[in-house]
C-alpha cells in the first residue's frame, strides 16, 4: 500500500500537466452538472459524450506527432475525409456496414502512413508536409461528397449515440432490463468507444519499442540514434497511428450526424482545437513528454467549457475569447519550469 | 592478455571537408587490458573512438574484430558486436525513466510488449552492480544530477555485455566515490577478459588504472607503450611533438598595469569553483587548459548570460556581475564577447553582412526610433575596412562568407560598440592561417589602444605567441598563472593536466 502510494506520488510529480488537467476537468464537469437543471443524468452524459468523441479522437491523433516534436496539420482533414467515405459506405447489410467501417478506418490509416513516408523519405518538416497533404485530403473529401449528405444505417446511428441500454436494445443482444446490467446500462456508448480504443490501441502501443522510440525522438533525437533505436520506423508509425485515430473520429462523426460534410472551415477548426487539447492535456509541444490519454482529457476540457455557454446563457460569441484565456492560463502554468534555467542561452535551444 | 588483438585498425584515415582528423592510423587493443588513449585537443581521439564504435565510417583503412574485417553502418551494429561506448555527450533520453533508458533499444518483452517489471528489475540489478542503489529506476533522467546520469550511462553500457568498453572522459562528471566504483568495475571487467579503452585527461587516473598507453597527435598515432616505460614528462613531450610556429606580433615590454577586470572566487553551479583572475588595461591575458574546464562558463558569466553566479567581479569602475548581455555591452562596463561557436551564437547566418555588423550597435546609427541609412552605410563600410573583410556586397547573406571572414564579421560587430573589455572564446578555431595572423595583429593593436583582452584558446602556440600572461584552468578554477618566459608548452600542458612536469625525468609524479 505504501509503495503504491509512493509510486503514485512519483507519477504525479512526473506528470504534473496530466494530473493538473484531470483535476481541472473533474472540477469544471462537477460544477457543470450542479448548475445543469438535469445534471448527473444519463441523458446529459449521453449528449455530452456524443459531442466529444470526434474532437477526442482528433486530439489523440495530434498527440503522437507532437510527442515526436512535430505537428500534424492534416488531422482535421483526414477526419473529414474519413467521415465522407463513411457517409457513402456505412449502410446496407450488416456485413456491408462492417466492411464500410473497415474501409473508412483503413483509408485514414493509409493516409497517415503516406504522411509518414513523405516526411521520412522526402525529408520534409512535418508541419509543411501535412499542410500540403491536408489540402489533398480535403480535395478528396470534396470529390467524394461535393454537397453535404449521405446515407448511414439508422440503427447504427441510434445504437452508437445513446446509452448502453439502447445499444443492447437496438441489436436485441440480451434483455437490457436484466438486473446485472443495470449498474452499467446508463453509460453512454460513445464514452465506452473512446475508452476501448484508448485502452486497446494506445496503452499497448506505449509499451512497444516503436512507441518508446517516438518519445525518445521528441526528447533527444541524437541519443536515440546513438542508442540504435529504429528512428524512421517510429516516425512512419507515428503518422500512421495519427491517421488511424483521425479516421476513428471521422467515422464516428459520420455515424453521429448520419451524413458526411466536406467542410473546410470545420476541418481547420478541428486541427487547431486538437493542438489546444494536446497542450491542455500536458503534452509538451517540444516533444518527449505527455500522452494520448492526456489529450483525451484536454479535449474534454475544451468541450465542457463550450457546454457552459448553453446553461449559463452567456453570449456564444464570447466562446472563443474564453477558450483562448483558459488555454493561455494553462500553458503559462506549464512554462514555470523556465524560471529554473541557469544558463540563459539554454532558453533558446 | 591474449596475443590476437580484439580490435585492430590498419591504415585508417578520416577527413572532414579536407581537414585531417585521422591519417593512416594503425592501432590495436587486446582483451583483458585497460588501454589509455592520450592526446591534446584535436589530436584525433574522438574520431578514433567514433570509428571504432560505428558512429563514423573511415575514408580508408580496415577495422578488424577478432581478426575478421568488419564494417559498422551505425552504433547499433557495433554494440551488437560487443563494442559499447560511453560518450562524453550523454546518450540518455531525458524524458524517459532510468529503467527505460537502461534497456532503451532492446527491452525485455512479454507477448511482444515491453515488460515493465522485468525492465525495472534489470535496471535495479545493473545499478546495484555499480553501487547506485540510491538511483530510483522510475525516476526521470531529466531529474537526475549530472553525476547520477553518468552512472546510469555506465549501467546502460554494462547491460549490453560489452567485449570492448570505451570510456570517453566518462569519469569527468563523477563524484570521488563513484570514481572508485568505476575503477573497481574496470578491474572486474579486466578479470573477465573485457577490453577497455580509456580516454581521460587526468594523468593520475591513467597512471592508476591503465596497463597500456597510446599517444595521438595531429591525427596520427605516435606511440603505444606499457605503463611505466615513459615518465610523465616524456608523455607530455610526445603529446606536443614539434610544430611550426606561427608568426606573432612582438609583445611590448611594460611594467605592472592597473587591473581593469578583477574576478574573485567566481562560482556557478558545479562548473565554476572559485575562479580568480585579473586583466589590466592594454594587456592580453590568455586562458588555457583542456576543453570544458570552465573557460566558456567564465566568459558567459562575465557577459551576463548565466543566472546565479556568485563571487566578486569588477570591471573598471563598475562592480557586480552584469544581468544580461545587453547590460554587459552598454554603460560603463562595455564588455564584448566573441563566442565559441560563431554559427549559432555569433551570427544570424541568413541575414546580411551589414545587419550582422550592426546587430550590437543599432543605437549608434539611429536617429530616434529610425535607423539612419547614411550612418548605417558609413558604419558598415568602416567595419569592413578596419578588418579588411573580403566581401561581395554588404547586402549578401553572411552565410556566403568563408569561415575566416565570418569570424571577422563577429569581431567587427563587437568593435563597433567600442568595448573596453574584450572576451575572445577561441576566435581562431577552424579558420585559415592568414586570417589567424590578422587576428593576432588586431588583438595586439586593440591592447595597445588600452583595451583589456581575455583570450581563450585551445591552441597552446597562440597562448604562447599572443599573451602577456596565461591563466590555466582546471576543474572550474585557475590553477596556474604563467608570465614572461614561464609561458611555454610544457608548462601549459602540465598545468592543464594538473601535474607537475618539472620533476625528475623518471618515475611517476602525479
Amino acid at each position: 500500500m505504501n509503495s503504491l502510494l509512493s509510486s503514485l506520488a512519483i507519477s504525479m510529480r512526473q506528470n504534473r500537466g496530466f494530473y493538473g488537467a484531470l483535476f481541472l476537468l473533474s472540477a469544471i464537469y462537477l460544477i457543470y452538472n450542479i448548475l445543469h437543471p438535469r445534471g448527473f443524468s444519463s441523458a446529459v452524459f449521453v449528449q455530452n459524450a456524443n459531442e466529444s468523441v470526434a474532437i477526442v479522437f482528433v486530439a489523440m491523433a495530434q498527440t503522437i506527432p507532437v510527442l515526436m516534436g512535430g505537428l500534424d496539420l492534416s488531422v482535421g482533414a483526414v477526419m473529414t475525409l474519413a467521415s465522407c467515405i463513411a457517409s457513402v459506405l456505412v449502410n446496407g447489410s450488416p456485413l456491408q456496414i462492417v466492411f464500410g467501417m473497415i474501409v473508412t478506418l483503413a483509408s485514414g490509416t493509409a493516409f497517415g502512413f503516406a504522411n509518414g513516408l513523405i516526411i521520412v523519405y522526402g525529408r520534409l518538416q512535418p508541419i509543411i508536409a501535412t499542410l500540403a497533404t491536408g489540402a489533398i485530403a480535403m480535395g478528396l473529401a470534396l470529390f467524394i461528397r461535393p454537397k453535404p449528405g449521405g446515407d448511414i444505417d439508422g440503427d447504427l446511428n441510434w445504437a452508437l449515440t445513446n446509452s448502453l441500454w439502447d445499444f443492447v436494445d437496438t441489436y436485441q443482444l440480451f434483455d437490457p432490463d436484466a438486473l446485472w446490467f443495470q449498474p452499467i446500462a446508463w453509460i453512454p456508448t460513445p464514452f465506452l468507444i473512446i475508452i476501448v480504443v484508448a485502452v486497446v490501441v494506445w496503452i499497448p502501443f506505449r509499451r512497444t519499442v516503436t512507441g518508446r522510440t517516438i518519445y525518445a525522438i521528441g526528447s533527444a533525437e541524437g541519443p536515440a540514434y546513438m542508442s540504435g533505436l529504429p528512428i524512421n520506423r517510429a516516425k512512419i508509425a507515428a503518422f500512421t497511428l495519427s491517421g488511424f485515430f483521425a479516421s476513428c473520429g471521422g467515422l464516428y462523426l459520420a455515424i453521429q450526424t448520419a451524413s458526411g460534410n466536406a467542410d473546410i472551415t470545420q476541418a481547420g477548426a478541428y486541427t487547431l482545437n486538437s493542438i489546444a487539447a494536446v497542450v491542455l492535456g500536458g503534452t509538451s509541444l517540444l516533444g518527449g513528454i505527455g500522452g494520448a490519454i492526456g489529450s483525451l482529457i484536454g479535449a474534454l476540457i475544451l468541450r465542457v467549457i463550450s457546454f457552459y455557454f448553453r446553461i449559463l446563457s452567456i453570449d456564444p460569441l464570447l466562446q472563443p475569447l474564453v477558450e483562448g484565456l483558459v488555454l493561455l492560463a494553462a500553458v503559462s502554468l506549464g512554462a514555470i519550469g523556465v524560471l529554473r534555467v541557469k544558463n540563459r542561452l539554454d532558453l533558446f535551444r | 592478455m591474449s596475443d590476437r588483438p580484439l580490435v585492430q585498425l590498419s591504415g585508417i584515415s578520416k577527413f572532414f571537408s579536407g581537414a585531417r582528423a585521422l591519417e593512416n592510423v594503425d592501432f590495436s587493443c587486446h582483451s583483458g587490458s585497460i588501454h589509455a588513449v592520450l592526446g591534446e585537443n584535436g589530436a584525433g581521439k574522438s574520431t578514433l573512438i567514433k570509428i571504432i564504435s560505428g558512429v563514423l565510417r573511415p575514408d580508408t583503412g580496415i577495422l578488424n574484430l577478432d581478426g575478421a574485417p568488419m564494417e559498422f553502418a551505425n552504433p547499433a551494429e557495433a554494440s551488437a558486436a560487443g563494442i559499447v561506448c560511453i560518450f562524453q555527450e550523454l546518450s540518455l533520453v531525458p524524458d524517459l525513466t532510468v529503467a527505460e533508458n537502461i534497456s532503451l533499444a532492446t527491452p525485455p518483452r512479454r507477448f511482444g510488449l515491453i515488460d515493465a517489471r522485468a525492465q525495472r528489475q534489470r535496471a535495479e540489478e545493473l545499478l546495484a552492480r555499480i553501487k547506485c542503489e540510491d538511483v530510483d529506476p522510475n525516476a526521470m533522467v531529466r531529474d537526475l544530477s549530472l553525476s547520477r546520469r553518468q552512472m546510469v550511462e555506465i549501467a546502460k553500457a554494462l547491460g549490453k555485455n560489452p567485449r570492448l568498453l570505451i570510456l570517453d572522459e566518462a569519469t569527468s562528471a563523477l563524484t570521488s566515490r563513484d570514481v572508485e566504483t568505476v575503477y573497481g568495475l574496470l578491474a572486474d571487467l579486466k578479470a573477465d577478459n573485457v577490453a577497455s579503452l580509456f580516454i581521460s585527461h587526468r594523468m593520475h587516473e591513467v597512471e592508476r588504472l591503465c596497463d597500456t598507453l597510446s599517444v595521438f597527435r595531429n591525427g596520427q598515432h605516435v606511440e603505444t607503450f606499457a605503463k611505466g616505460v615513459r615518465s610523465d614528462r616524456d608523455i607530455v613531450r610526445l603529446m606536443i611533438g614539434r610544430e611550426v610556429d606561427a608568426h606573432f606580433p612582438p609583445k611590448p615590454v611594460t611594467g605592472k598595469r592597473a587591473p581593469h577586470l578583477v574576478v574573485e572566487q567566481l562560482r556557478w553551479e558545479n562548473r565554476l569553483k572559485g575562479a580568480s583572475l585579473n586583466v589590466g588595461k592594454g594587456e592580453i591575458v590568455g586562458l588555457g587548459g583542456l576543453d570544458g574546464q570552465g573557460q566558456k562558463e567564465l566568459m558567459l558569466a562575465l557577459f551576463g548570460v548565466l543566472k546565479g553566479v556568485e563571487g566578486r567581479v569588477a570591471v573598471g569602475s563598475t562592480s557586480g556581475v552584469p544581468g544580461s548581455p545587453a547590460v554587459a555591452k552598454s554603460g560603463r562596463s562595455r564588455i564584448a564577447l566573441v563566442p565559441e561557436d560563431r554559427k549559432t551564437e555569433g551570427l544570424m547566418l541568413p541575414m546580411s553582412i551589414a545587419d550582422n555588423l550592426l546587430a550590437a550597435s543599432y543605437s549608434k546609427v539611429s536617429r530616434g526610433p529610425f535607423i539612419d541609412p547614411a550612418l548605417e552605410r558609413q558604419a558598415v563600410a568602416d567595419g569592413i575596412a578596419k578588418l579588411q573583410i573580403k566581401i561581395g556586397r554588404p547586402e549578401d547573406a553572411v552565410a556566403t562568407l568563408s569561415g575566416g571572414n565570418q569570424q571577422k564579421v563577429v569581431i567587427a560587430k563587437w568593435l563597433m560598440t567600442d568595448p573596453e573589455l574584450i572576451l575572445l572564446n577561441d576566435p581562431t578555431r577552424g579558420i585559415d592561417v592568414g586570417t589567424k595572423q590578422e587576428i593576432y595583429r588586431l588583438m595586439r593593436e586593440l591592447a595597445d589602444e588600452g583595451r583589456a583582452i581575455l583570450f581563450y584558446s585551445t591552441d597552446y602556440a597562440e597562448l604562447i605567441g599572443c599573451c602577456d600572461r596565461v591563466a590555466v584552468m582546471y576543474d572550474g578554477a585557475i590553477v596556474t598563472e604563467l608570465s614572461g618566459t614561464e609561458i611555454n608548452e610544457e608548462a601549459i600542458i602540465a598545468a592543464s593536466l594538473n601535474i607537475d612536469a618539472t620533476g625528475p625525468l623518471a618515475g611517476a609524479s602525479a
